[in-house]
C-alpha cells in the first residue's frame, strides 16, 4: 500500500510537468526516491516499536502529504508567492522525524493520561502564547503566529493535541458525574449546573481566543472537538445539544459585537455582491474564485498542470482544495475526501478496540479532531459554512499544522498498536489463572 | 504534448487515484471480515463442510467464544476451552472487572455436556441471564446477554 501511495504521487508528479512544460520534470524520480525513502524510514520505525498498528494509517497519510507536496509544487510553478514546495519537503521530513520519535519515545500511551492538567496547562498556555508582545506576530489580521528568529510557529495547532489529551483524561475521570447526575426535562438528561463547569469554561476559552486573536477556525475546532469528546464520554444527547445552543449563541454574538465575524458571514451569505466581492481585507473575492475554480473543474477537472490556481489568493494554504477540485474535478476531490475518511475510520475503529476508556476517548476525540477540521475548511471552501480559515490537515502549506498532524497520526498507530496486539495466550493449566493486562 | 494524450493521462491518474482508494477498502474489508478463504467468511456453506476437517475445535453449534459486548471492558474477546471461567473484581479471575457494581468473585461459566453453564457465586448485586436474575446454575444459550454489574457478556460461535 505504501508503495502504490508513493507511486501515485509520483505519477502525479510527472503528470503536473506534462500539463505545464509537456515533459516530465527532472525531479521526478529524485523527489519520489526522497520520499520513498523518508516513508520507508517511518515504516521501519513502525514495524519496529509498534508491530502491530493500523496498517492503513501510514500508506494513506503518505498519499494525502505527497499529493499536497504535489499540489504545492504546482502553485509554486505558476509563481504564487509564498507557495514553496522544498520548504514543505522539508517541514515533511521534521514531521516524519517526529512521527518516529513520538512512536519511540511513546511506549505506552496510557502515561499520557498521567499528565492530564500539565497537558491542558500546556495547551492554554500554547493558546495565549501568540498575544504575548515580545514573540507574538501578527498576519493578515489575525495573530496566531510566535516568531522566534527566521522561525515563524502558529502553538494553536500543538495546543489542540494537548487539549485533546486533556479532555481524554479529564472526561475518563469525571465521566460518570457527567452522564449520571442530573435532572430530566423535556425527553432530555440536564446535567447537574456544576458539572456544566468545563463546557462553559472551554466555550468561554474559545470565545476569548476567537475574541483576542481573530481566529475563527481554531476556536470552532476546539469547542466542537470537546463537545463530540464529551458525548464519546456520555452518550448523552443533550451534551451536543447544549453544546450547539452555545456556539449559536457565542457565534451570534460574536458576529454582532465584532467587525471581522460580520465580514466573514456577510461574505458567506452574499458572496456576489460587488461591495463585498472589491472589499480589500476579508472580501469574497478568494471565495468566489475558488468556486469558479471549483466549477471549471467540473467533474473529471482540467488536468494537473492545466487549471488557474494562481487566480486564487492564498491557494497553497486556505484554498488548496479548491485547487484540487479544479484540476482534478469533482472525480479527484472525492477520492481524497474518501482517502481523509479512510483515516478517520481507521482512528474511529482503534477506538472501538481500545481496550481502556482513555485510550478510547483519545483515539476518537484525535479522529473527530482530523473529520472536524477537513468538514470546517472543505466546508469553508465550498460555502457550506462561513469560511474560517484553517489548514487542510496534511495538504496546506505550513509546517506547524504538518508537524502535529504527524504527531497525531503516531499517536493513533500507538494506540493502534496497544489494542490490535493479541492478548497473552491463555494459561490451559488448571491452578493457574490468566491475567489480563489492560 | 497533444490534448488527447494529456486527457488520457489525466483519465488514468483519477483511475489510478481511485484504485488506490479501493484497494485501501479492500484491506479494511479483510481487516473486519478476514481473508476471503477463511472458511468464516461464507458462514452458509459451513453446515455442509465435513466435521474432519477441524478436529479441535468444539463440536458445531456449541459457543467458541465469550465476547463483552457492554460497559468498559467492550470488545474483549476470551476463546472458550474446557476450563471454566471466571469473572469478578479478583485479580485472579479469568475476566477481571474493574466495575463497583461487581463482587470479587461475582460469576462463572463452566461447560457442561456441550452446554455452558452460568453460576452466581453468591454475588451481591447478582447476575442476570437476558433480565431474569440466575439463582440457581442455568444454560447459556448462544447470543444471550448475561450481565454483571455495567458489563455484558454473551457466548458466540
Amino acid at each position: 500500500m505504501l508503495a502504490l501511495a508513493i507511486v501515485v504521487v509520483m505519477a502525479a508528479y510527472a503528470s503536473v510537468g506534462l500539463g505545464i512544460d509537456g515533459q516530465i520534470p527532472s525531479g521526478t524520480f529524485t523527489y519520489g526516491l526522497g520520499l520513498a525513502a523518508l516513508m520507508f524510514a517511518a515504516y521501519g520505525v513502525l514495524a519496529k516499536w509498534a508491530p502491530w498498528a493500523d496498517p492503513l494509517l501510514l500508506p494513506l497519510v503518505t498519499l494525502v502529504n505527497g499529493l499536497g507536496l504535489v499540489f504545492i509544487y504546482r502553485i509554486e510553478q505558476t509563481g504564487q508567492a509564498g507557495a514553496s514546495a522544498s520548504q514543505q519537503i522539508l517541514w515533511t521530513a521534521l514531521g516524519v522525524v517526529m512521527f518516529s520519535a513520538t512512536l519511540i519515545v511513546l511506549k505506552d500511551h496510557r502515561t499520557l493520561q498521567r499528565f492530564t492538567y500539565t497537558m491542558g496547562f500546556i495547551g492554554l498556555a500554547l493558546l495565549v502564547m501568540p498575544l504575548l508582545p515580545v514573540i507574538g506576530d501578527s498576519v493578515n489580521g489575525a495573530s496566531i503566529w510566535i516568531r522566534i528568529g527566521p522561525f515563524t510557529y502558529q502553538p494553536a495547532e500543538m495546543a489542540k493535541l494537548a487539549l485533546v489529551i486533556f479532555f481524554a483524561g479529564y472526561l475518563v475521570a469525571k465521566r460518570d458525574v457527567l452522564a449520571l447526575a442530573g435532572r430530566r426535562l423535556f425527553f432530555i438528561d440536564l446535567p447537574r449546573v456544576r458539572d456544566l463547569g468545563p463546557v462553559i469554561i472551554t466555550w468561554g476559552l474559545s470565545l476569548g481566543v476567537l475574541v483576542l486573536q481573530k481566529d475563527l477556525g481554531s476556536s470552532l475546532l476546539v469547542f466542537g472537538t470537546f463537545i463530540a469528546m464529551l458525548y464519546i464520554a456520555t452518550q448523552r444527547t443533550s451534551w451536543v445539544l447544549i453544546g450547539v445552543l452555545l456556539f449559536v449563541g457565542g457565534a451570534m454574538l460574536a458576529g454582532q459585537v465584532f467587525g471581522h465575524v460580520q465580514d466573514r458571514f456577510e461574505v458567506w451569505l452574499d458572496p456576489g455582491n460587488p461591495a463585498f466581492y472589491e472589499r480589500e481585507l476579508g472580501g469574497s473575492a478568494q471565495l468566489m474564485q475558488g468556486l469558479f475554480a471549483m466549477g471549471s473543474g467540473g467533474i473529471l477537472g482540467t488536468g494537473l498542470g492545466q487549471g488557474f490556481p494562481r487566480e486564487i489568493p492564498l491557494s497553497f494554504s486556505d484554498f488548496i482544495i479548491a485547487v484540487v477540485g479544479e484540476e482534478l474535478g469533482l472525480t479527484g476531490l472525492m477520492a481524497l475526501l474518501m482517502v481523509y475518511a479512510l483515516i478517520v475510520q481507521r482512528g474511529l475503529r482503534t477506538a472501538l478496540a481500545a481496550r481502556d476508556p482513555f485510550s478510547k476517548l483519545l483515539a476518537g476525540g484525535l479522529s473527530f479532531l482530523l473529520a472536524w477540521q477537513v468538514f470546517i475548511i472543505v466546508g469553508g471552501v465550498t460555502r457550506l459554512i462561513p469560511l474560517t480559515g484553517l489548514v487542510t490537515p496534511f495538504m496546506s502549506a505550513g509546517g506547524s499544522a504538518l508537524l502535529t498532524n504527524w504527531i497525531l497520526i503516531a499517536l493513533l498507530v500507538r494506540m493502534s498498536d496497544a489494542a490490535r496486539r493479541p492478548p497473552p495466550q491463555a494459561i490451559q493449566n488448571e491452578g493457574l489463572t490468566q491475567v489480563f493486562t489492560r | 504534448m497533444s490534448e488527447l494524450a494529456l486527457l488520457l493521462i489525466r483519465l488514468a491518474f483519477l483511475a489510478v487515484l481511485w484504485f488506490f482508494v479501493i484497494a485501501a477498502v479492500g484491506v479494511i474489508r479483510t481487516d473486519l471480515f478476514g481473508p476471503r478463504t477463511a472458511p468464516s467468511a461464507n458462514p452458509r456453506k459451513l453446515p455442509t463442510k465435513p466435521a474432519k476437517n477441524i478436529p479441535a475445535k468444539p463440536k458445531r453449534g456449541e459457543p467458541r467464544q465469550m465476547v463483552v459486548t457492554g460497559g468498559p471492558l467492550q470488545g474483549t474477546i476470551i476463546n472458550l476451552t474446557e476450563q471454566p471461567i471466571t469473572i469478578g473484581r479478583a485479580t485472579d479471575s479469568t475476566l477481571v472487572l474493574s466495575d463497583d457494581y461487581a463482587s470479587s468473585r461475582h460469576a462463572q461459566l463452566f461447560p457442561q455436556d456441550g452446554q455452558w453453564i452460568v453460576e452466581d457465586l453468591g454475588s451481591t448485586n447478582g447476575t442476570y441471564l437476558d433480565r431474569s436474575k440466575v439463582t440457581r446454575p442455568t444454560p447459556v444459550p448462544l447470543g444471550t446477554p448475561v450481565r454483571i454489574g455495567k458489563t455484558v457478556i454473551e457466548l458466540r460461535k
